[in-house]
C-alpha cells in the first residue's frame, strides 16, 4: 500500500525534495539509504513537489535513496514502561532497552482551551532562599533560568528537579555536552529518581533536526501523563539551542529572517511550546523549568528576549547567584500570601533594603563619604549574600524568614527597616528589642 | 448560484494555495476539507486562478488535491444581543461551549454559534411603513445594564428599507424573524435581532466624527493627572517584558469610566486571560454595583492559539466595539499585544514571499496600523447620541527598544505615549510609565498649567540626580537639593500607584484633584532649611505622611486628620512662595 519514492530532487541542508502524490503535510517518512534508516517529516507541499526535513541531517543522503511515506505524522509511545528510560529526538532508545510503539500519540497537539484552565494555587518548594522567599516557583508554572554560559545553570536545574515533590520529573537536552547529559544521569540515579524520570535527550555532537524535536516529544508525553493525574516537572535545557536549530532550518528554507537570522515565528514556536504548562483541573499538572543560555550576557538578544515576553517570569543566574534584580516570578502573588503572614512584608523590604545597599555599593566605588547609615547597609548586604543568596544554602522556607529577620536585627534598628510595626512586634528577634 | 471550488495546490506552514474554478473575492472565506474536518481559511491573494489562503487552523494532514468549498462570504462575526459577557477566540468561536463540546483542549474545526440562543424581551420602536436606513433602530431588548438597540443590518444596502411587518412587544428568541423590511424595489429582507459583519470594515454609519474630548478616567493618578486617555481616543503601551503592561491593562478594564470593555488578548499568555475570566465575575462594578464580567468581552487568541486568528483577533475586537458604539455607548478597547498581531502579520507575509521592509515586517506594516487606530473615535450618530471607541494598545518592542517598526509605526497615530520603563520596574516603581519621556495631546483632570509646574520640577529633579552621580551630594546646593526632593515625593506620593492595594489601587477623581492640590502648596513653597541634612529628614517625614494618607479611606476621619499633620508640617517651615506658582493656587 505505502508507495516507495526513489528520486529525490534536491539536498539542501537537512532538506530534501521529492517528488510525490497523495502526501500529507506534517506526515512522517522513512529515508533508506545502502543500509541505514531514517526518518523525515513533511513540512512542505508544492504540488507534487513534497519537501522534508531529514531528522538525521542531509549528509550522506543520496539521490538513489528511497522515500516511503507512512501516513501519519511523527508520534511517540505514551505508556508507563517510558519510566526510567532515555531517548533520542526522535524516540529511538538511547539506552540499551527495547524501542517502544505501543500506545503511539501525537506530538505538538493542540493547546488548551484557556476557558478550561485554573488560576495556580500550589507552591512547589525548592529550599533555595532565592527562589523560595524572593521568587517562589508555582506548579504549572513556565520559568527559564536565564544563564551566562559557563554558570552552574544544569546544576540548579537538577537541584531543583531533586527537591521538587513531583511524581514525574521528564528531562528534554537539546545540545547537551555529554559530559551534562551524565551528571543529570548520576544524579537522577544516585538520587533514586530515575526511576521516575524520562529523557529526550540531543547532545551536541547529534544532529540538529532532533533537537528540534524534543521539547515536542517531551512535552507530549509529560503532557498526557499531566492528564492522568501526575504532577509533572518537565526540565528543558538548553533552549537556546533550540532556537539555534530553528534558525538553521529557517535558513536553509530560505525564509527571510527577523532579527539576527532567527525566524519571525520564532516568538511563537517557543510559546506554543512553553504554553503547554498547565494545571488541569481534578487532574494533574505540568511545570516547565528551562535553561536560556544569553550569548555574550546579552538579555536583549532575541532568544532571551522572546522568552521573556513568553514565560512567567525568570531566575537570572549570574556569578554563581540567583540575581534578585532580574528575576521574577511572576506567579508568586498567588501562593505567597498563604505561606506564612510575614512572607511579602519581609520579601518586598528586604529586596528594597538590598537595593539600597547597591547604591551604597556604588557611592563607595566612587569614592564618596559613607554615612552611617551607608556602613549598616554594607553589612546588610553582606549578610545577605553570604546567607540567602549563596547557592549552597539549603534550607526550608520558614527557616529562611527567620533567617532574614536575624539579619535585620542583626544590622538595623527596627524603625530603620520599613516594615509595618505590628510584624516587627511579632517577628522581631527578642535577643534586640531589650 | 453555487460557490466557487477549488482544490489545494500547496501548503506551507500555515498558507494554502488553491486552485479555483470561478469567481472569488479577496478576504472571502473558504473552508478546506480535511478527512471529516472543514479547516476555516481566508483568501490573502489571488493570482489568476489561485488564490492564497491563511488557514486560522494548524495544517498538518492537508494533502495537495484536498478540495475547498469558498463561502463567498468575507470573514465577518455576528452582532446581536448576548456578546456581552461572552469569551471569543479571535474568530469569535465561544470558548466555554468549545470546552462543552470538546474538553481540555482546543479541537480544530468546530466553529460553534457566536450568539448564545436566548430570548429576549423585544420592544419595537418602529411600525409597519417606517422607513429606516441601516443602522437606525428598529427595536430594543434590555441586555444586562444596557438597552440593547436592535438595528437594521449595518450590511443592506444604504436605501430605504420600509418594514411591512413587525412583531409587537414579546419574548424572542435571538434568532427569530421579528421583522419585514422591503427595498423601493420591493426586494424583502426577514430580520432578527442578529446580522454579521466583515470584521476588516470599519463601520461608518455615523453623522460626523468629533475630536475627543473629554477624559476617559482610569482612576490611575498619573495618567488621569499627567498623561490622559480621551474618549474616543487612542493610546499605546510599549515597555520591556515584566514592566507592567498587562497589569496596567488589568487595572483599566477594572476601574475605566466607560460602558463597556473589550479585553483582546492576542498572542499573550493564556494565564493572564484566566486570571480576568476567574476574577471579574466575582468583582462588582462601583459604578453600577453589578459584576464587571456584566460589561466585559473577552476575545482570547493567545500565544500558542493560531497565529492567523491571533491576527484577525484584533478585528474581530474592534468589530464588536464599533457594534456597541452605534448604540450611543462608550466602548474601550483593550489589546494586549499590538506587537504579536503585527507578527501574524509578518509570518503571513514572510509565507507569501513578499518584500520584507525593516525587521522583515511588510511594507504595509504602518498603514494597517494606522488603519487600526483610526477605528476608534467619538462619533456623533444619525439619532444624536453620541458613542466612542477609545483604543489601548500594548506594544512588545524586541529588546525593549522603542526604535523598531511597530512602536514607531503606533506612535505616529495615537494621542497619548505611555512608555514603561526598564528602570522604573527593576526599582518595583509601579506603575512604571516614564513620567518625562511619555506624552498626551488630551485634557486630563487638572488645570494644564498646574501639571506643567510639577513636571517642570520632575525635569529639573532628574537632572540634578544625573548632576550627583557625578558630584555627590556634596556638591549639590541646598536650594536643588530641595528640587531634588520635591520631585521624589511627586513620584513616590503622585506617580507611583499600589495595584494591590484596597484604597489605592483606583483613584477617584475628586480625591486626585484634591490631593493634587495639597501636593501642589508644597511644591510651590520655599522651604527655611538651612542643610541637607536638615532636608531630608524634613522631607523623610512629609514623605511617609503623604504615603500613609494613600492607603486610608477618602474623606474618612483618618484622611483629614492626615492632612491636617501634613499642612501643619510644612506650613511649619514654609518661608515663602514661588511667584509663578502662587497665581496658579
Ligand atoms: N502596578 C503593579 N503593582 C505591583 N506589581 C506589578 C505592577 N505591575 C507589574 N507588576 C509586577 O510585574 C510583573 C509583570 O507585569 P506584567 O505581566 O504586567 O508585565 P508585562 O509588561 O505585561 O510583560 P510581558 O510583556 O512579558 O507580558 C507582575 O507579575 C507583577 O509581579
Ligand atoms: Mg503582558
Amino acid at each position: 500500500m505505502q508507495k516507495v519514492y526513489s528520486k529525490i530532487e534536491s539536498i539542501v541542508g537537512n532538506v530534501i525534495t521529492v517528488r510525490a502524490k497523495g502526501v500529507s503535510n506534517s506526515e512522517l517518512a522513512i529515508v533508506t539509504s545502502n543500509n541505514t534508516q531514517g526518518y523525515a517529516n513533511v513540512i512542505k507541499l508544492d504540488d507534487d513537489l513534497v519537501s522534508l526535513q531529514v531528522f538525521s541531517g542531509g549528509q550522506g543522503v543520496s539521490t538513489g535513496d528511497q522515500v516511503r511515506f507512512l501516513g501519519v505524522p511523527m508520534r511517540v509511545s505514551y505508556t508507563e514502561n517510558l519510566m526510567g528510560r532515555v531517548f533520542d529526538g526522535t524516540g529511538s532508545p538511547r539506552d540499551n532497552g527495547p524501542s517502544l510503539t505501543d500506545n503511539m500519540i501525537d506530538i505538538g497537539g493542540p493547546s488548551v482551551n484557556p476557558a478550561k484552565r485554573i488560576i495556580p494555587r500550589n507552591m512547589i518548594r525548592t529550599g533555595i532562599p532565592m527562589i523560595d522567599v524572593f521568587n517562589t516557583l508555582v506548579e504549572s508554572q513556565k520559568l527559564p533560568i536565564f544563564s551566562v554560559s559557563g554558570e552552574p545553570y544544569n546544576q540548579l536545574l537538577a537541584r531543583i528537579a531533586m527537591q521538587a515533590e513531583v511524581d514525574l520529573i521528564v528531562l528534554g537536552g537539546m545540545g547537551l555536552k555529554y559530559d551534562d547529559y551524565l551528571f543529570f544521569k548520576d544524579t537522577l540515579e544516585n538520587s533514586g529518581a530515575m526511576s521516575r524520570t524520562i529523557m529526550f535527550i540531543h547532545t551536541a555532537s547529534d544532529p540538529t533536526v532532533e533537537c528540534m524535536l524534543v521539547p515536542d516529544m517531551a512535552l507530549a508525553v509529560a503532557e498526557r501523563f499531566a492528564q492522568d493525574g501526575k504532577k509533572v516537572l518537565v526540565l528543558l535545557s538548553d533552549m537556546t539551542n533550540f532556537a539555534d536549530a530553528m534558525k538553521e532550518m529557517a535558513i536553509t528554507m530560505d525564509q527571510v529572517p527577523s532579527n539576527r537570522g532567527y525566524p519571525g515565528d520564532l516568538y511563537s514556536s517557543l510559546a506554543s511550546r512553553y504554553e503547554k504548562a498547565v494545571d488541569f483541573e481534578g487532574a494533574g499538572s505540568l511545570t516547565i523549568l528551562a535553561v536560556t543560555t544569553m550569548p555574550g550576557d546579552d538579555v536583549t538578544h532575541p532568544v532571551p528576549d522572546n522568552t521573556g515576553y513568553i514565560t512567567e517570569g525568570q531566575y537570572y543566574l549570574k556569578g554563581g547567584r540567583i540575581e534578585p534584580f532580574g528575576s521574577l516570578s511572576r506567579l508568586k502573588q498567588q501562593v505567597n500570601k498563604d505561606t506564612r503572614d510575614d512572607h511579602r512584608a519581609l520579601m518586598d523590604g528586604m529586596i528594597k533594603l538590598y537595593a539600597s545597599y547597591k547604591e551604597s555599593l556604588e557611592k563607595k566605588s566612587m569614592g564618596f563619604m559613607m554615612t552611617e547609615w551607608d556602613d549598616k547597609l554594607l553589612k546588610y548586604g553582606r549578610l545577605f549574600e553570604e546567607k540567602l543568596m549563596d547557592l549552597s544554602v539549603n534550607i526550608p522556607l520558614e527557616e529562611a524568614l527567620d533567617l532574614g529577620w536575624e539579619i535585620l536585627s542583626d544590622c538595623f534598628d527596627p524603625n530603620e527597616t520599613g516594615l509595618k510595626s505590628d510584624l516587627i512586634l511579632s517577628r522581631w528577634p527578642k535577643k534586640m528589642i531589650d | 448560484m453555487a460557490n466557487t471550488s477549488g482544490r489545494v495546490l500547496g501548503v506551507n506552514g500555515n498558507m494554502v494555495t488553491v486552485e479555483f474554478d470561478s469567481a472569488i473575492a479577496k478576504n472571502e472565506v473558504g473552508y478546506i476539507h480535511v478527512g471529516d474536518d472543514r479547516l476555516k481559511g481566508e483568501v490573502i491573494r489571488i493570482n489568476g486562478n489561485t488564490a492564497a489562503l491563511q488557514v486560522f487552523e494548524m495544517t498538518g494532514g492537508i494533502k495537495v488535491g484536498d478540495s475547498v468549498e469558498f463561502t463567498s462570504e468575507m470573514l465577518s462575526v455576528a452582532l446581536g444581543p448576548g456578546l456581552l459577557q461572552q469569551i471569543y477566540d479571535g474568530l469569535q468561536n465561544p470558548l466555554p461551549e468549545l470546552a462543552q463540546q470538546c474538553g481540555f483542549f482546543l479541537q480544530r474545526g468546530v466553529y460553534l454559534d457566536a450568539i448564545p440562543n436566548n430570548n429576549w424581551e423585544f420592544t419595537p420602536v418602529a411600525k409597519v411603513g417606517d422607513t429606516l436606513r441601516p443602522g437606525d433602530t428598529f427595536g430594543t431588548v434590555p441586555e444586562g445594564l444596557f438597552t440593547h438597540q436592535i438595528m437594521i443590518p449595518f450590511n443592506l444596502a444604504d436605501v430605504d428599507w420600509k418594514i411591512t411587518s413587525i412583531n409587537e412587544k414579546g419574548t424572542y428568541g435571538v434568532r427569530d424573524h421579528i421583522c419585514t423590511v422591503e427595498d423601493p424595489k420591493g426586494n424583502k429582507k426577514e430580520l432578527s435581532m442578529i446580522f454579521t459583519w466583515p470584521v476588516k470594515k470599519a463601520i461608518k454609519l455615523y453623522e460626523e466624527r468629533l475630536r475627543p474630548d473629554e477624559t476617559l478616567v482610569t482612576k490611575i493618578r498619573i495618567i488621569d493627572t499627567f498623561l490622559p486617555v480621551a474618549k474616543g481616543g487612542t493610546y499605546c503601551t510599549p515597555g520591556p517584558f515584566g514592566a507592567g503592561k498587562t497589569v496596567l491593562q488589568h487595572m483599566t478594564s477594572r476601574n475605566a469610566d466607560v460602558d463597556i470593555v473589550i479585553i483582546a488578548a492576542c498572542g499573550e499568555r493564556a494565564g493572564e486571560v484566566v486570571e480576568v475570566l476567574k476574577e471579574f465575575p466575582e468583582l462588582t462594578d462601583p459604578k453600577t454595583g453589578r459584576s464587571l464580567m456584566e460589561r466585559t468581552i473577552i476575545i482570547c487568541n493567545t500565544s500558542s492559539m493560531p497565529v492567523a486568528s491571533r491576527e484577525a483577533s484584533v478585528y474581530t475586537a474592534v468589530t464588536m466595539a464599533e457594534y456597541y458604539r452605534q448604540m450611543g455607548l462608550n466602548v474601550l478597547l483593550l489589546a494586549d499585544s499590538t506587537s504579536r498581531w503585527a507578527q501574524a502579520m509578518r509570518e503571513m507575509s514572510g509565507r507569501l514571499e513578499e518584500i520584507p521592509g525593516e525587521e522583515a515586517f511588510p511594507a504595509y506594516l504602518e498603514s494597517r496600523i494606522a488603519e487600526f487606530y483610526e477605528r476608534a473615535g467619538k462619533v456623533r450618530l444619525k439619532d444624536g447620541r453620541i458613542g466612542s471607541v477609545t483604543i489601548g494598545g500594548t506594544v512588545s518592542p524586541a529588546g525593549g527598544n522603542f526604535e523598531e517598526p511597530v512602536t514607531q509605526a503606533t506612535l505616529k497615530v495615537v494621542g497619548a505615549f505611555h512608555g514603561l520603563s526598564r528602570e522604573r520596574s527593576d526599582a518595583r516603581k509601579y506603575p512604571a510609565i516614564h513620567p518625562l519621556t511619555s506624552w498626551s495631546k488630551y485634557e486630563g483632570i487638572i488645570k494644564k498649567d498646574k501639571v506643567e509646574f510639577a513636571r517642570q520640577i520632575l525635569l529639573r529633579g532628574n537632572e540634578i540626580n544625573q548632576m550627583m552621580k557625578v558630584v555627590g551630594e556634596e556638591g549639590t546646593s541646598v536650594d536643588d537639593y530641595i528640587i531634588y526632593q520635591k520631585s521624589e515625593l511627586i513620584d513616590a506620593f503622585y506617580l507611583q500607584q499600589n495595584s494591590f492595594d484596597p484604597v489605592d489601587a483606583s483613584v477617584p477623581v475628586e480625591r486626585q484633584r484634591h490631593t493634587f492640590d495639597i501636593l501642589f502648596k508644597v511644591l510651590a513653597s520655599e522651604f527655611n532649611l538651612e542643610d541637607k541634612k536638615s532636608v531630608r529628614s524634613f522631607f523623610n517625614t512629609l514623605r511617609q505622611k503623604f504615603l500613609d494618607w494613600n492607603n486610608v479611606e477618602w474623606e474618612s476621619e483618618r484622611f483629614k486628620q492626615l492632612e491636617t499633620e501634613i499642612e501643619t508640617l510644612f506650613m511649619g517651615k514654609q518661608s515663602g512662595v514661588d511667584p509663578d506658582a502662587k497665581k496658579l493656587i
